[in-house]
């Protein structure tokens, strides 16, 4: 049971930088623009945060931790709008532009690192997020040990943004005006609706948050940014959306679903029946997954329509 | 709106990326001038500043070397490209590659040249098997390939680690590759007395230029795949079997992927490799299609030139310019490539105004 219990405490620290960015995908891609430069993304906001954090620490300024979060949230939003520009008014493949920008980060990131800190990595910081435990709910019978006690606020901080994120896009005429952009942004358009503005709102949108999920991966699985902190869970974070099909609560918990088949492969040598398995085969397990479900959800549309695809407002 | 040449622009994007590079270098308080030196010496192994020692073919050899997955792998992104697919798949095509390749020359026992040939021609079929999946997905199940090829590259990756270690024979004192293929299943360098692992694995690079030249250019399946890519539905109104085609391209991309795979293990490393990240072997080869404009002799050129950002990191590193500047510029390339509408509405109200100035003084007379 105890391993249950801290199998499940670690799956939540590492989906919830998975949830975080697959919330913001969710923005860009309902809008109308593949984005598959969250992990581009999410490595400008762990640098930005790590390096934040550092400058801040030197200098002891309190609060430290969440003014590095906050810019890490804005530089993933200025480093969107890159691509936003591109996809937008310049008829740019969406997934070209998007690897650029994941090649330019990769670069960018390191580059800076080498500038500012003369090293392939930032200089590590003391202490990032600590642990904490919600009072009276942490002593529930298993429940409370799983998820309040000894987590990390940012997990709580991911389950705030599937509540927002579920309101704002499925409960508020903004959200609706968001989503018909992506599904027919003509018809959008005849209805009045700015499908310009609105696709930049939704990759800003996934840049505030997908830098913000790197913020949350560095300051809570690491205490310094290198060249691996993010390592493809930008990518994953993608497949979360899918296989969360385009809707905040089911990416809610396909990323609980992701990370915890990645803590399978670290517990796999303390669980009897998973005990002869390398670990290769748990690495693997959620992208087999992804494509199995992928293929399976292909029968009928799940995803935006017009995701994509090059806005042309003359199109019909 | 004129049409602009493909070479034009991409002429532009790498002006404009390695001009982009230079600011940057200079911005970030280091020498633009070494950057100069340090390019031109990975080209030519000419020094500015020991100009005495003169030309160096290893530097000059180490280039090419750098040149040739690359050049693979835009052939393998290059094709679907022509089909109108975007295989960003390549990376785990050629881990692939490399797992078949190390198995044929850990498990066979056969005279070197025959043994040569079956390791690459195995890891040009891992390759394309690898292909098939987002191939067949797309075409059968109209599934986005683009996605599929990511999930593909991760699962390569551990698959291939995944079968090497269950199957093949580990080296014991690094526990972290197999042990040396036999000397009948590696590439043996072309200039043995100069210190580059320049080997005779570009004799597979050229065959494939050549090949990918001749099915595109020269075959009617090469243009029924162009066809496919230009427009879907006109090909199959046309009569052509556009799923077949999908299919075709996408194995097709992925056995030059894989073969890419086969002349890095066999020509460099020399035994079966585990990975741990991405060598982003398939991301150069995007930018490298992109900007050869996925024909063969644009690839080959654009492959040379993001040969020459890679072979340059350790000069760069000499002069304390961080290596990474070449991903900034090789970004800046392929962005300015994706926006090339943009530049191309540029250059448009640019010669408008070129025009308009020859016209004026004939229409305002001397008044302007």
């Amino acid at each position: 049971m105890n391993t249950v219990i801290s199998m499940v405490s670690s799956a939540l620290i590492l989906a919830t930088p998975l949830i975080i960015a697959a919330l913001g995908g969710l923005f860009s891609e309902r809008s109308g623009v593949v984005n598959i430069a969250l992990e581009g993304i999410m490595q400008v906001g762990a640098f930005t945060a790590a390096t934040t954090l550092v400058i801040l620490q030197g200098m002891s300024v309190p609060g430290a931790v969440w003014i590095s979060i906050i810019l890490a949230s804005i530089s993933g939003t200025l480093f969107s709008a890159i691509h936003a520009y591109a996809a937008i008014h310049l008829r740019a493949d969406h997934t070209i532009s998007g690897t650029a920008l994941n090649v330019l980060a990769g670069g960018l990131t390191i580059y800076l690192s080498e500038i500012i800190f003369h090293a392939k990595s930032t200089t590590a910081y003391i202490f990032a997020f600590k642990r904490i435990s919600i009072p009276i709910l942490k002593d529930i019978p298993i429940i409370g040990p799983m998820f309040f006690a000894n987590t990390y606020p940012t997990t709580y901080l991911a389950v705030i943004l599937v509540v927002i994120t579920w309101f704002v896009v499925f409960k508020t005429p903004f959200g609706l005006r968001l989503r018909s952009c992506g599904e027919y942004p003509q018809a959008s358009a005849s209805m009045g609706i700015n499908v310009v503005k609105m696709r930049w709102i939704g990759v800003l949108a996934s840049g505030a948050l997908s830098g913000l999920a790197g913020a949350a991966l560095v300051l809570t699985t690491n205490t310094f940014f290198y060249s691996g902190t993010v390592h493809g869970l930008g990518f994953v974070a993608i497949a979360t959306l899918i296989f969360g099909k385009w809707n905040p609560w089911g990416v809610l918990l396909s990323g609980f679903f992701f990370g915890f088949s990645q803590t399978l492969g670290q517990y796999s040598t303390s669980i009897s029946f998973l005990k002869g398995l390398p670990s290769e085969f748990f690495a693997l397990l959620p992208y087999v997954i992804t494509i199995l479900a992928i293929v399976f959800f292909s029968k009928k549309q799940v995803g935006p329509k017009a995701a994509g695809e090059i806005y042309d407002s003359g199109k019909r | 709106m004129k049409k602009h040449s493909a070479l034009k622009i991409s002429l532009i994007a790498v002006v404009c990326g390695i001009l982009l590079g230079f600011i940057v270098v200079a911005i970030t308080g280091r020498s633009p001038y070494h950057m100069f030196v340090a390019l031109l010496r990975s080209m030519t192994g000419f020094n500015l500043m020991k100009p005495q020692q003169g030309v160096n073919v290893t530097f000059i050899l180490n280039w090419f070397l750098e040149a040739m997955p690359i050049i693979l792998t835009g052939l393998s992104v290059g094709f679907a490209y022509r089909t109108g697919l975007f295989n960003i798949g390549a990376e785990g095509q050629l881990m692939m590659g490399s797992l078949a390749a190390a198995i044929v020359a850990l498990s066979v026992d056969l005279p070197t040249i025959p043994h040569l040939i079956l390791c690459v021609l195995a890891a040009m079929l891992a390759g394309a098997l690898w292909a098939l999946v987002p191939g067949i997905l797309k075409a059968y199940r109209n599934v986005n390939e683009v996605v599929i090829c990511i999930m593909m590259n991760y699962t390569g990756m551990y698959f291939a680690n995944l079968i090497t270690r269950t199957f093949l024979e580990i080296d014991v004192n690094t526990n972290a590759r197999t042990v040396a293929f036999p000397a009948s299943a590696t590439f043996s360098k072309v200039f043995p007395s100069i210190p580059s692992s320049f080997n005779w694995g570009f004799v597979v690079v050229a065959i494939c230029v050549i090949l990918y030249w001749f099915l595109i250019e020269k075959t009617t399946f090469g243009f029924g795949l162009r066809a496919t890519g230009f427009n879907k539905e006109s090909a199959r109104f046309a009569g052509m079997k556009v799923e077949k085609n999908i299919v075709m391209s996408m194995g097709i991309a992925g056995a030059f992927a894989g073969a890419a795979g086969a002349i890095i293990v066999m020509g460099i490393f020399k035994y079966g490799r585990i990975f741990t990240m991405f060598d982003n072997y398939g991301f150069d080869g995007i930018s490298v299609a992109l900007v050869g404009a996925a024909t063969a002799p644009g690839i080959v050129l654009s492959g040379f030139l993001f040969g020459l950002l890679k072979a340059a990191n350790t000069n760069l590193q000499m002069f304390n310019i961080p290596k990474e500047i070449s991903d900034l510029m090789q970004a800046t390339i392929i962005y300015l490539v994706a926006i090339q509408y943009g530049i191309i509405l540029l250059l448009d109200r640019w010669e408008k105004r070129k025009k308009k100035k020859e016209v004026l003084p004939v229409e305002g007379g001397a008044s302007e």
